[in-house]
């Protein structure tokens, strides 16, 4: 399947090395010269939220007996919406227009960028308060703003850790939940010129509210992502914890939100499922403490201009993948990322993706039409509980499957990579397991030739050339005597019918490891 | 001269309906018939009794640390307005009141107190309003939620935002068992809040801690009819 390029989206806020190499850093005991904090912590402290979210979601999943239904009921509303995107999102475009919005549309993230960008020059704001969006973070709004002299200030309190810390979020529901409170509190102190400040998280919490009630009650101009679209009223949903959301969309005069195409829902109705299964899913809570949905601009109730940018940046083309166009039901919850044994372990930094987990590495190099973060489909060892939890039945393990054959199928494509190693040992074995013939003379030609390598142990324990890096921290058993094929020939071949021994030939099992 | 934005609009709309392998005009046409086919089987619980739907409302107040009062009737709401004004004030080391929106009925109101009106004041004068008095649209005993719209009684969304504390009178006849009965009762058009606790955060630590942004004290005035 061949997909366009698409100029601009590439996002120079974050590397992209690949995953082996990035996790590896991830997890070394001592820091990269650019992290603030000690790694050890980091792993802890991701170990220790994950944990505890993932707790709290079973227990509030497992109570809800229409639990199943509501999931069927989601996957089938946002694939249903994908099948007919361009149908609401038109939709919702002249709702929330007859309702004072204004609608912008953004192919790339470079046309977004400037959309903001020309929306506040009217203002000429010097700060703009933000709510915790993922597309901002896609677009790397928050240094583009900073080029031209605008200060973002994240009003979110893991974003605002984040930010303080210079640091980057690792996970898209918690961004700073790699982060401890001692570390917190060090940041603040300094931050808030509060030296007597303690490490309990309840003195944090109030340091962060005086210093942000301001902010909030003075800053004309707020920057925020949606959680969902409705076509039906024009409407947008924004779901959240602190009450710095709501701040954002009522205090401010004007509202700019950047919203992925694939955000929309076809009717108001349909949050009664979503309004389910998101906090359930996202934080473990029954509901979250606020959700505010609305149109446009209503008289005297929130800001007076209310701009709705839909960002496409490499999503319409994920479409036309039947197999993969179900990455874009995603609702964001992070479930999947608090259930991923790999994430459990590397955090979310090492995806270096602003989409980590799972669902990162299904979306992210999608987005970047698989010409970036290729290495990511294969961060996951397949066991499929992100498919479990996800609230919108995205089946992750077959998307990563997916997505690993067009990796592979791009590096054919190309001179040294289908002339590389990986890609001619990959051939040479499917040329000789494509034939009933082929495979036993290769079988027996190796057991001729094995005999120099193995050891008297019985194992191989040095191999030449490239295949050094299996041995190298390994033994290989040798090729037995006979192999379960000519064993299997001997003893049932179609004159003896009946079961051979009770023992199946004990020199070609290869269970007897001497480690 | 060409408007850039009418381009990208459309590019993004050609670009959705060449990977769907449709005709961009198709778009425009009526909606999907197939929406009302979409399964909605988790719609099959049947409502709570009343008592057992109470109860758990009120489990849900108390697990979010949020306070709940009960009376028997509407001409009760006048006293214990004033009760929850005496106790507050006392424990308070600043005067105490409640600021209202207009539609509040003036009979829920005890004489012996002053209620602002909240609707004309200016932000800083609302940031210095120690608490807001509410009615809502529909209560959630599922979640423990309260939801409020766009209504005289209910006020602009700011009201129960920037006041640190919220007291909000719920009827037993508002308060459905689930979040799809909720949605069946609520105007689609209006500005909708829905409220589930104080404002709340477990972002450091995971460790949930009650009143960031939002009022840090919420209450329930929850009376029968």
């Amino acid at each position: 399947m061949k997909r366009e390029t698409q100029p601009g989206q590439q996002n120079q806020h974050w590397n992209r090395r690949d995953f082996p190499e990035a996790a590896r850093q991830a997890l070394a005991a001592q820091p990269a010269a650019d992290s603030p904090f000690e790694h050890s912590q980091t792993r802890r402290n991701v170990r220790h939220a994950t944990d505890v979210i993932q707790a709290k979601r079973n227990a509030v999943t497992a109570e809800l007996h229409e639990w199943q239904a509501l999931r069927r009921a989601g996957a089938a509303i946002r694939a249903h919406t994908l099948e007919h995107l361009d149908h609401y999102l038109l939709e919702f475009e002249a709702n929330y227009t007859r309702r004072g919005g204004r609608v912008h549309w953004a192919s790339d993230a470079a046309e977004a960028r400037r959309l903001v960008l020309e929306i506040l020059a009217p203002h000429a704001p010097r700060e703009v308060i933000k709510v915790k969006t993922m597309t901002s973070e896609e677009i790397g709004l928050n240094a583009c703003l900073e080029d031209h002299g605008i200060r973002p200030i994240e009003t979110d309190l893991a974003e605002l850790i984040v930010q303080l810390g210079h640091d980057r979020p690792s996970h898209f529901v918690a961004p700073a939940l790699h982060i401890s409170r001692g570390q917190v509190r060090d940041l603040f102190a300094r931050a808030m010129r509060q030296p007597n400040l303690t490490d309990s998280p309840d003195d944090l919490v109030a340091a962060a509210r005086g210093y942000l009630r301001q902010k909030f009650l003075t800053t004309p101009v707020a920057i925020s992502g949606a959680n969902f679209l409705l076509a039906d009223t024009g409407g947008v949903c924004i779901v959240e914890s602190e009450g710095n959301g709501r701040m954002c969309l009522t205090l401010p005069d004007v509202l700019i939100s950047i919203v992925g195409i694939e955000k929309v829902l076809p009717r108001f109705q349909d949050l009664e499922v979503f309004l389910q299964t998101l906090p359930r899913s996202a934080t473990g809570e029954r509901m979250n403490p606020y959700n505010s949905i609305w149109s446009g601009t209503p008289t005297g109730d929130g800001p007076r201009e209310f701009h709705v940018i839909l960002l496409d940046n490499g999503r319409s083309p994920i479409l036309a993948d039947e197999e993969s166009r179900q990455t874009l039901r995603c609702i964001r919850c992070a479930a999947c990322l608090n259930a991923c044994p790999v994430y459990h372990q590397t955090g979310g930094h090492a995806y270096e993706s602003v989409y980590a987990g799972p669902i990162g590495a299904i979306l992210t190099p999608q987005l970047h039409s698989m010409h970036a973060a290729q290495s990511l489909p294969y961060a996951s060892s397949l066991c499929g509980a992100c498919y479990e939890v996800c609230p919108v039945e995205i089946n992750i393990p077959e998307v990563l499957i997916h997505l690993r054959s067009q990796v592979v199928q791009q590096q054919q494509s190309t001179l040294t990579g289908s002339l590389g190693l990986w890609n001619l040992a990959m051939q040479s074995a499917a040329f000789l397991m494509r034939d009933s013939h082929r495979l036993p003379a290769a079988v027996h030609l190796a057991q001729r030739l094995q005999s120099a390598l193995v050891s008297r142990n019985g194992f191989i324990e040095w191999l030449p050339g490239p295949l050094s890096g299996w041995t190298k921290t390994r033994d290989l058993p040798a090729l037995p005597a006979e192999s379960f094929r000519d064993w299997w020939q001997r003893t049932r071949s179609a004159n003896s019918p009946s079961s051979p021994g009770a023992h199946p030939n004990p020199e070609s099992s290869t269970e007897q490891r001497h480690d | 001269m060409t408007n850039p934005q009418s381009n990208s609009r459309q590019l993004i709309l050609d670009r959705i309906a060449a990977a769907l392998g449709r005709d961009t005009a198709a778009a425009a046409s009526a909606a999907p018939a197939d929406y009302a086919a979409l399964p909605r089987d988790y719609q099959t619980a049947t409502p709570a009794q009343p008592a057992q739907r109470i109860q758990k409302f009120l489990d849900r107040l108390h697990e979010y640390n949020a306070e709940c009062m009960r009376v028997g009737s509407e001409s009760e709401i006048a006293p214990a307005i004033a009760a929850t004004l005496t106790t507050r004030s006392q424990s308070s080391p600043t005067p105490f009141w409640l600021a209202v929106p207009s539609g509040i009925p003036p009979h829920w109101l005890p004489a012996s107190f002053d209620f602002p009106l909240a609707d004309p004041l200016t932000l800083d004068e609302l940031n210095r309003q120690p608490g807001i008095l509410t009615a809502c649209s529909v209560a959630i005993a599922e979640t423990g939620s309260l939801v409020l719209q766009s209504a005289p009684s209910q006020g602009l969304r700011r009201l129960t935002l920037v006041p640190d504390f919220h007291l909000c009178v719920v009827f037993e006849s508002q308060l459905v068992s689930a979040v799809p009965e909720a949605f069946a009762r609520l105007n689609p058009d209006l500005p909708t809040t829905f409220i589930s606790g104080p404002s709340a955060t477990a972002d450091i630590e995971m460790t949930r801690i009650k009143g960031v942004h939002g009022p840090r004290s919420l209450h329930v005035l929850l009376v029968a009819d």
